[in-house]
């Protein structure tokens, strides 16, 4: 048995947020099937709202801030990714968008992810198919086939949650524990320090 | 240790009084600044070079070479030179000329320019700015140290029986530093040649200076130049002071709300956290330049960025007043007192014609 770091972004602005609630359930989910296993999860939450100001900082300096740093190593460091946004104008919202932005472009290279998405509407439910799925192709990141998308009817079960969705998040849960299962644990990145061609190489066009 | 200042030659216009001046009024401005330096007792002025508004000084070495005619001691460096865009040839002979203009009171500082649309006025492709700089630099020293060059390579024409004139004066080409934020190749060609190491130091966390530097050194005690505590270091630095601190942070409030790199972002008192800015009284910027010290080692070169974001000539004048009456003579006597005698001091050309002197004389007891 080893124990697995599973890092959360969830993009919600909200208190409670649905995105969070979503994320919160893929989490548990994940936990759970990891554990069927035979494998241990750390979680790490992180809510961009709390980094709202330090991602636009990000923005203008080009550095992440002590507080913003930390969030970003603790996800690009994860064996595995869960990411939730509210879906704005038809897509990510924007400050979902800049926290995968200001990450080093490599940083999620082969990290199995879990997509979630929340709308009002069921109408947006392709959002993470259409918008989602080709940000993390361009991270080559590893998301899992079941994205899963909750508009506020999918809350509306009799229990408190659909049935459907329940469904949705365990087969997506399944298919993340899947992925990070047996895989040899997430080694950071690249320390490009130790990485440097001797110059001889430098010279040479190497 | 040798302190001066550095600019990037930005216009800006002030944004307390929504003036902005003209090329004429900052070029002039920075001649006065230059000279202000070695009045007020600072070493080395250094000047950026850019080929895009809002920045003037596309024309370093036309800058420089009129400011060596108006001063005696002022050592004249750059901030940076483009080694990527540049012809390796015209360096070779602009400087030269410079560091015979100027009775060797030249050095420079190479570093690649950040700015892509920069690259194809110069029928480059920033796509290969490391290798630019790799290849472009070794042609250089070649150009320095061979009477005679044949030469070819990626970039450029090849060179058959070429002469780069004039010739360094003394024999001995000026130093030259290595400026790179976060690109170790560039720390690892300054190791390699056993030239300085400057980091800018400004509008980033001194974390990449530190850890930019710790790897310059272990490179070069690798490549044989001498131990790590031996390399040759330079840092940037942004400070603004008033003798009381609250008017210094007040008075530069506006400044760089509105200043063109990081404005607009992290509140003053963020930033001065989260990068080595300075805004202080002089002796909260004495206590903050000697912490470098405890980062980067002992080191050889403080420069100031002090004229950026629309300043005023005024201001910046007292700004020299204030570091050279106040500040450098403190930190001089303090980095002093603390630097052990194997750490060498900022190279100059006399030292480095003496050093020259000194080497060659044993090797020709040996020939004979």
């Amino acid at each position: 048995m080893s124990t697995r770091t599973l890092a959360v972004v969830s993009a919600g602005l909200g208190t409670p947020s649905t995105s969070r609630l979503l994320a919160d359930r893929l989490t548990s989910a994940t936990v759970a099937a990891l554990r069927d296993r035979g494998d241990d999860a750390t979680v790490e939450v992180v809510e961009l709202r709390e980094h709202a100001r330090d991602l636009a900082d990000n923005l203008v300096t080009g550095f992440a801030n002590a507080a913003l740093r930390s969030s970003v190593d603790t996800v690009v460091g994860a064996d595995a990714l869960i990411a939730v946004t509210p879906v704005f104008s038809a897509s990510y919202s924007g400050l979902f968008k800049t926290f995968f932005d200001v990450l080093d472009k490599d940083s999620l290279t082969g990290t199995p992810v879990l997509l979630g998405a929340t709308a009002g509407t069921a109408r947006h439910s392709l959002v993470i198919d259409h918008a989602l799925r080709p940000l993390f192709a361009y991270l080559r990141a590893v998301p899992v086939p079941t994205g899963v998308f909750a508009a506020t009817e999918d809350w509306a079960g009799g229990d408190g949650i659909d049935r459907a969705l329940a469904g949705r998040i365990d087969r997506a849960a399944g298919e993340l524990a899947g992925l990070v299962a047996g895989r040899p644990a997430a080694v950071r990145p690249v320390d490009p320090f130790e990485d440097v061609p001797s110059f001889e190489d430098l010279l040479r066009g190497a | 240790m040798q302190f001066g200042i550095f600019t990037v030659s930005d216009i800006t216009t002030d944004p307390t009084t929504g003036r902005t001046p003209s090329e004429a009024e900052r070029i002039q401005a920075i001649l006065t600044i230059a000279k202000k330096a070695e009045e007020v007792g600072l070493d080395v002025f250094a000047l950026g070079e850019h080929h895009n508004p809002p920045f003037f000084s596309s024309s370093p070495t036309t800058t420089l070479g009129f400011i060596a005619a108006q001063t005696q001691t002022l050592q004249l460096s750059t901030a940076t030179t483009l080694i990527t865009t540049n012809d390796p040839v015209k360096i070779a002979e602009d400087y030269a000329m410079l560091q015979h203009l100027a009775g060797g009171r030249v050095d420079l500082m190479m570093g690649r320019g950040n700015t892509g649309p920069v690259y194809p006025w110069f029928g480059q492709d920033i796509r290969n700015g490391i290798p630019l700089a790799v290849e472009n630099y070794a042609l250089l020293r070649r150009l320095w140290t061979e009477d005679v060059v044949d030469w070819s390579g990626q970039f450029r024409t090849p060179l058959q029986g070429f002469t780069s004139t004039p010739r360094p004066l003394d024999g001995v080409p000026p130093f030259v530093w290595h400026g790179s934020i976060r690109s170790p190749q560039i720390a690892e060609q300054a190791a390699y040649y056993g030239d300085g190491f400057f980091h800018n130091h400004i509008f980033w966390p001194a974390e990449h200076t530190a850890r930019m530097v710790e790897f310059y050194r272990r490179r070069f005690e690798h490549h044989g130049h001498g131990a790590a505590d031996q390399a040759i270091v330079g840092l940037g630095g942004q400070v603004f002071m008033r003798k009381n601190s609250q008017d210094a942070v007040n008075e530069f409030r506006p400044y760089f709300d509105n200043a063109p790199v990081y404005g607009h972002g992290p509140s003053l008192e963020e930033f001065t956290r989260e990068t080595p800015l300075t805004v202080g009284s002089p002796q909260q910027v004495i206590e903050r330049t000697l912490g470098f010290r405890d980062y980067v080692g002992d080191y050889q070169r403080q420069l100031f960025l002090i004229d950026h974001a629309g300043l005023p000539l005024t201001t910046v004048l007292e700004q020299l007043d204030i570091l050279g009456e106040e500040v450098v003579p403190v930190l001089r006597k303090e980095f002093a007192a603390l630097k052990p005698a194997h750490v060498p001091d900022a190279p100059t050309h006399a030292a480095r014609v003496a050093a020259r002197t000194a080497s060659a004389a044993p090797q020709e007891v040996d020939a004979r």
